[in-house]
């Protein structure tokens, strides 16, 4: 594991109008390092990683890849410096074939004459290896998303974003919608992921989930970061506690 | 055993492929209207070169103007203004070539021109308020149809302005609009006996039928243009993928919003092409021309699978959705059936159509 930090965010501000939503948050991320946000609804988890993936631009704050300071200005730039983004429901489209989505805004063409096509053999054997590669049974390449049950659309995602050589991967609450079962193997993906030497930030606001792969854990409250804490360091019930705001669950019930 | 299995799962899934074509209801529709039309209108002269010359060219008119509706709708927007933009490019030509003078392959870039750039604004104007594109163009609906018949009257004092005919005459560009191809081989078949003959009046001696027409051809080019940009390029992928989700289509870096506009401006192209197909037929150009068709285009792309909620839909289905509206329609004439109920028809035929459509739709996208 390389000692400096693949992606460090610094004191990141941000502002819509007169709500401050983020205000100084700071983290830093290695590769081979599943790096975990935590924090509840509000806490400006969303926005973070808006910023990330170049969506929103900070009001204020320094994002510096390899050591570097950048700009991301939109989707486009940050996937141009291998930053991608897998979100929660807005993956995939349900209503195109798995291999038009795999493909989606990266598609192989091969020139016929003077016209520029799609090269759909390439793509879809490219894409059944990959997918048997992640563990996904296709009926075939043109079967829709829609078919596909939630975990897989999540590895689907996942494996598209690593495919196209994501270096820093965002995982927004990938598990939050899915059972038991699936979520294993969204874990497991993520797990493999990894092991590539692919930087994970997963989000999510459930612990067990995090403390299942993170290495890294990061509490986000009210726009500001609580700390970070390395695996190992901090167990589930301290996590929860921050998470809360120092209140214990058992407590607000009272 | 369990090949038998397999088979029948092969079976199953080819059937369900079968099942989701979003053409398939389109050519069920196209078989039984031919069937019920050669039942009932076989000795009406209905099939006969010149009664087929007559549906065909109803058919092409409809499908000239469902082909872009239907490329828009996947991309997920309307554009209610297709029909005004019909009469108000039909307008610009003839005010400009007859009452300005202008050639009239100067007039007929024009209104390509003027009519693109006003599809664009309606795309531009729709993304960037953010507003549903059926309002936006509802707008354009009236602020065009009222334009239109602003200029025929403040030009000519008239609504119908003709005299097309007379100055299109030696017109490199014309032609290609209001001219047809293979009369040669039509005139020889006349001659072999194997089409009739007008037997009096002026054209005595020549066919019934003397080519086809460039409206047809134009039916034909635009839908080979586009099945093959929407299936086969990965601009095609880009139109699904807009109409589908188009946020999540601009996460992963499609231009979305020049797709959306430049499907607006294709539409225009469309209906101008209509427009000037109309214009080099009947020699002159009216301020009404064109009143409903945005509905008969969108009831054709519906009919043809699409789902007006964007994302799906075939070229090939708006196409065959224009020839059941143009069969029924003409078919109808031919029976001596009174023509309002083909309205009543097109109704019934656009209720089943969605209701078989958002099924359709749950069975893709596993819904329950």
């Amino acid at each position: 594991m390389s000692s400096s930090p693949l992606m460090e965010l610094k004191d990141i501000h941000k502002s819509f109008g007169n709500v401050d939503a983020l205000k100084g948050v700071s983290i830093s991320i290695k590769a081979g390092e599943c790096h975990c946000l935590l924090g509840d609804n509000g806490a400006g988890k969303s926005t973070f990683i808006k910023i990330m993936s170049g969506v929103h631009q900070p009001t204020k704050g320094k994002i510096n890849i390899n050591g570097k300071e950048i700009e991301i200005n939109n989707p486009r730039e940050a996937i141009d410096v291998g930053i991608a983004t897998v979100y929660q429901d807005l993956a995939l489209i349900p209503l195109m074939s798995v291999s038009r989505n795999f493909w989606l805004g990266r598609e192989l063409t091969k020139k016929v004459g003077p016209v520029t096509l799609m090269d759909f053999e390439k793509c879809d054997s490219i894409l059944m290896s990959e997918m048997d590669k992640i563990g996904i049974k296709l009926r075939d390449p043109g079967q829709s998303i829609g078919t596909l049950s939630g975990g897989e659309r999540q590895t689907v995602a996942i494996a598209r974003a690593v495919f196209f050589g994501a270096k820093i991967l965002i995982l927004d609450e990938p598990t939050s919608a899915l059972g038991v079962y699936q979520t294993s193997n969204v874990l497991k993906t993520i797990e493999r992921v990894r092991e590539k030497g692919v930087a994970v930030v997963f989000i999510s606001h459930n612990v067990s989930h995090a403390l299942a792969v993170g290495d890294k854990f990061t509490v986000l409250s009210r726009g500001e970061t609580l700390g970070t804490a390395k695996a190992g360091e901090i167990d589930f019930q301290e996590l929860q506690l921050l998470m809360s705001g120092n209140k214990e669950l058992s407590e607000l019930k009272k | 055993m369990s090949n038998d299995v397999k088979n029948n799962s092969n079976l199953r899934s080819n059937f369900r492929t079968v099942m989701l074509r979003p053409d398939l209801g389109a050519i069920v529709g196209v078989i039984l209207v031919f069937l019920f039309f050669f039942l009932v209108a076989r000795d009406t002269g209905m099939f006969s070169l010149e009664g087929s010359m007559n549906w065909g060219i109803v058919s092409s008119q409809f499908i000239i103007i469902a082909v872009g509706a239907c490329l828009l709708m996947i991309a997920g927007e309307f554009d209610l203004s297709v029909g005004s933009m019909i009469g108000f490019a039909g307008i610009v030509i003839a005010v400009t070539s007859v009452v300005w003078g202008w050639p009239v392959w100067l007039s007929i870039i024009s209104a390509f021109a003027i009519s693109m750039a006003i599809g664009a604004l309606i795309g531009y104007i729709t993304i960037s308020t953010n507003l549903p594109s059926f309002i936006v163009s509802l707008a354009f609906l009236y602020i065009l149809r009222g334009l239109t018949i602003f200029i025929a009257i403040i030009s000519t004092k008239k609504t119908i302005i003709g005299g097309v005919t007379e100055v299109a005459q030696d017109d490199w560009l014309a032609p290609i609009f209001g001219g047809e191809i293979f009369t040669g081989v039509f005139q020889w078949l006349a001659e072999q006996g194997i089409i009739q003959t007008f037997v009096a009046g002026t054209k005595a001696g020549q066919p019934v039928v003397s080519g086809i027409p460039m409206m047809m051809v134009w039916a034909l080019g635009l839908i080979v243009f586009a099945h093959f940009l929407l299936t086969k390029t990965r601009f095609g992928n880009w139109i699904y993928a807009s109409g589908g989700d188009a946020q999540a289509a601009k996460h992963i870096g499609v231009p979305v919003n020049r797709v959306k506009i430049l499907m607006f401006v294709f539409t225009a192209f469309c209906a101008t092409v209509f427009a000037t197909t109309q214009v080099m037929e009947f020699g002159s150009a009216s301020a009404d021309r064109g009143v409903l068709k945005e509905f008969e285009a969108i009831i054709s792309v519906v009919i043809g699978g699409a789902l007006l909620t964007g994302g799906y839909g075939s070229v090939i289905g708006a196409a065959l959705g224009a020839v059941i509206f143009g069969v029924v329609q003409q078919g109808l004439f031919f029976i001596g059936v009174e023509s309002s109920l083909f309205r009543v028809f097109l109704g019934v035929l656009l209720l089943l159509a969605v209701i078989l459509n958002t099924h359709v739709r749950k069975l893709i996208t596993g819904a329950k």
